[in-house]
């Protein structure tokens, strides 16, 4: 099943369902302000954030206006190409060649990371690679035990250590392990930790540093795990977490509900980090790669009704 | 690129406070300011859409345009508002007429339920009742050890029931914690979705069961415009009596607060503000106004305070500033007294104008390992050196900084710092005007 066919199922059974609207506010018909409204509410109510919505309606307006548009369906195909550009602005970048190829996984508290380690070491392990996942959450009470049960149904080696051990030794003695037993991808999950404190955010510059250290040129991936629930915070997150370790791709998990994860656009039109996986439910397969036109069309919709 | 709603807002009233009167345009302008900030803040639209018409039909009312100071009264009306939109008083956790009370945390994945389970028995615990936590979240791995782990590292009873199913977990618990006399028992559920069907079938099982006192959903302080559809449908399975919001110790706006609160009708109960297991506070939503249009959180900052603060060393503290006889030693003690109250950063935060400070200086401000250097450095001086600095020369340093594990530089830092701090309090105690009774904070 595809990522749109996922959306369309998810939505649906979300009140009054939400395809029905999306359909009816672009059903065929002049556009006028109330339509360029309706637009920008929708925008707004997916998360997009206020200043990008605002300026994407802008854009739009003035567009159409200059195409002579006055049909919704163009209307709203000319702000789903928009978007995809957008999105796509930087593409996601292919991955070096190395060996082990090192990705590291960040966020906060409860966006998913353990999870979303445990189905992309899956994702891996499925293309044939050698597949090692680090249990590099030792705060979290039980984390490196939640861990063990993803590393089994994913049928990939865990390395851990203690609760409460050095993340950063952990990675460092990870490292050495995976090179001698020869993986080809590490995946590291970390500990969740809100980007405004000061000291956990030095704990993954460190643990940054130490990997780096261990293997020149490595982490090759961090990825910013973010939760689709997420209002404008997440371009703080974005932002504060990239400050302390140079993030190259986002993950967005939980899209399995009823929030759209426009806060992603945000995040791209300011730092232009690209959006790499999705997560879409509780099982090892449900992550896909990001889709960047289905994910636009997807969003262009509203509850309007709440 | 977004400024704070506080920021926002203070923007705009500031303008509204210089004028004399009110014209419909200035309004116009400030509700469209206000609009945009609560938006900005993760208010839904719609909560937002009824916020502002709310806001609007008082400012252009009478008590406004024959007020002597319009921008003032709609300061305080946008104040008034947003507190009662929150529930304007703090409300409490029920406790049930026939002990044990069953307490359901409900919630999305990730929102912070097991953390908060915890957290809650520990507050419930000091105020002197027991709590029994059970575990109901057979589905996430790691789950119900997450719960054990923490209840153990808190010595607090826990509860799980072998491959059961969360009902009758749930009924077990209850029934264990009747029988061992305990006031509440609190039941951490699976985070589950609110459009998995059978998953929000197994809540209403759950609450048939137990009967709740209360159903508490725990909410993301993060979360944007979805907050109102996981509330409201949680609502509608639950019928929940109240909200918990999570992880507001970051900097998030919290919009979702004034969200889940008028889209459920329920108070918010409690708000977790941290990593500890004591970082559960009642919510006030009166605060938390306060706290969004920028006035600053300086009523928690007190309570701190006074808890943080002992009053014989204030004084005594002040005398010596008074007579310039100020330490290193003193300096020491100030430093320990400030961090009783918490990590700087919570402190920070919650004073007047924080929301306007450039991220630089927080940053700076809020680095809490200087703070234990600087005790390290000072610790590691001896009795008269941290009576007369003058006595450190270039080999006391040396020493100072090997025995704190710093660097002479770092030394010679703070011995600056402290010099010049000496000469600004001569300076104050030189003064008049250095008030007589005031609790001292000289670095805040």
């Amino acid at each position: 099943m595809g990522l749109f066919e996922r959306f369309r199922i998810g939505l649906a059974r979300s009140r009054g369902g939400f395809m029905h609207r999306l359909d009816q506010l672009f059903r065929d018909g002049e556009i006028d302000d109330a339509f360029f409204e309706t637009l920008e509410e929708a925008l707004i109510t997916g998360d997009v954030g206020v200043g990008a919505a605002l300026q994407l309606v802008e854009q739009l307006r003035r567009e159409a206006g200059r195409l002579r548009t006055r049909r919704r369906e163009a209307a709203r195909e000319l702000l789903v190409v928009k978007i995809t550009a957008l999105l796509e602005n930087p593409p996601a970048e292919t991955l070096p060649a190395a060996k082990p190829l090192v990705i590291l996984l960040v966020g906060v508290n409860g966006s998913g990371k353990t999870t979303t380690a445990a189905k992309l070491a899956y994702r891996y392990r499925r293309d044939g690679r050698r597949v090692m996942l680090v249990a590099g959450d030792t705060f979290r009470a039980a984390a490196i035990d939640q861990l063990q049960v993803w590393a089994d149904r994913a049928g990939v080696e865990l390395i851990r250590q203690q609760p409460g051990s050095d993340p950063s030794a952990v990675f460092f003695d990870a490292l050495n392990a995976a090179r001698a037993r020869s993986a080809d991808v590490i995946i590291g999950d970390t500990a969740g930790r809100l980007h405004t404190k000061t000291n956990l955010m030095e704990e993954l510059k460190k643990i940054n540093r130490v990997i780096g250290r261990a293997l020149p040129g490595a982490p090759h991936q961090v990825l910013l795990v973010i939760d689709a629930t997420t209002g404008h915070n997440g371009i703080n997150q974005a932002s504060r977490f990239n400050e302390a370790v140079p993030i190259t791709g986002l993950i967005l998990t939980k899209l399995d509900g009823t929030a759209r994860g426009g806060i992603v656009v945000g995040v791209q039109d300011i730092l232009k980090i690209p959006v790499c996986y999705v997560g879409i439910g509780e099982k090892i397969d449900d992550l896909e790669p990001f889709d960047a036109a289905a994910f636009a069309r997807a969003l262009l919709g509203s509850d309007l009704e709440m | 690129m977004f400024a704070h709603l506080a920021e926002k807002l203070q923007k705009t009233l500031r303008y509204l406070r210089g004028k004399g009167k009110l014209s419909e345009k200035d309004v116009d302008l400030a509700m469209r300011e206000i609009r945009l900030a609560l938006l900005e803040a993760d208010v839904n639209f719609k909560v937002v859409k009824d916020f502002v018409a709310a806001v609007r039909e008082r400012a252009v009312g009478k008590e406004v345009l024959h007020s002597l100071t319009p921008g003032q009264q709609v300061v305080k009306i946008v104040h008034q508002e947003l507190t009662a939109l929150m529930g304007r008083e703090q409300s409490r956790l029920l406790a049930s007429t026939a002990p044990p009370a069953a307490v359901m945390l409900v919630g999305l994945q990730g929102s912070g339920k097991t953390t908060t389970a915890v957290k809650l028995a520990v507050h419930l615990q000091r105020g002197g009742r027991r709590a029994l936590l059970a575990a109901a979240d057979i589905y996430r791995p790691g789950a119900i050890r997450q719960l054990e782990v923490l209840s153990e590292s808190v010595k607090m009873p826990f509860y799980s029931g072998a491959n059961a199913r969360p009902v009758e977990i749930c009924r077990q618990a209850l029934k264990l914690a009747s029988r061992e006399g305990y006031d509440y028992v609190i039941l951490d559920t699976a985070g589950r979705l609110h459009l998995d069907e059978a998953m929000m079938d197994e809540l209403k099982e759950i609450k048939a069961a137990v009967k709740p006192a209360e159903a508490l959903l725990v909410v993301d302080a993060m979360t944007g415009q979805d907050a109102v559809n996981a509330a409201a449908a949680f609502h509608r399975a639950v019928g929940l009596t109240g909200v918990i919001l999570t992880k507001l110790d970051g900097d998030t706006r919290g919009g979702a607060a004034l969200s889940v609160r008028s889209v459920t009708g329920c108070p918010i109960k409690f708000a977790g503000v941290g990593e500890k297991v004591d970082a559960l506070e009642p919510f006030h939503p009166e605060r938390m106004a306060s706290r969004i249009l920028g006035m600053g959180d300086v009523l928690t900052l007190i309570e701190k305070a006074e808890a943080g603060m002992d009053l014989a060393k204030a004084r005594e503290l002040e005398q010596k500033l008074r007579k310039q006889q100020f330490t290193l030693d003193d300096f020491r003690d100030q430093l320990q007294q400030l961090r009783k109250m918490g990590p700087l950063e919570e402190i920070m935060a919650m004073l007047p104008g924080a929301a306007q400070l450039p991220r630089e200086l927080k940053q700076l401000s809020f680095n809490e390992s200087q703070f234990k250097r600087i005790e390290a450095i000072i610790s590691s001086m001896t009795r008269d050196e941290r009576r007369n600095p003058a006595l450190i020369n270039s080999s006391r340093r040396r020493r100072i900084a090997s025995g704190s594990g710093t660097a002479v530089q770092d030394v010679n830092r703070l011995l600056a710092q402290f010099a010049q701090m000496q000469k600004m309090f001569k300076q104050m105690g030189s003064m008049k005007q250095f008030k007589k009774g005031k609790k001292g904070f000289p670095f805040l």
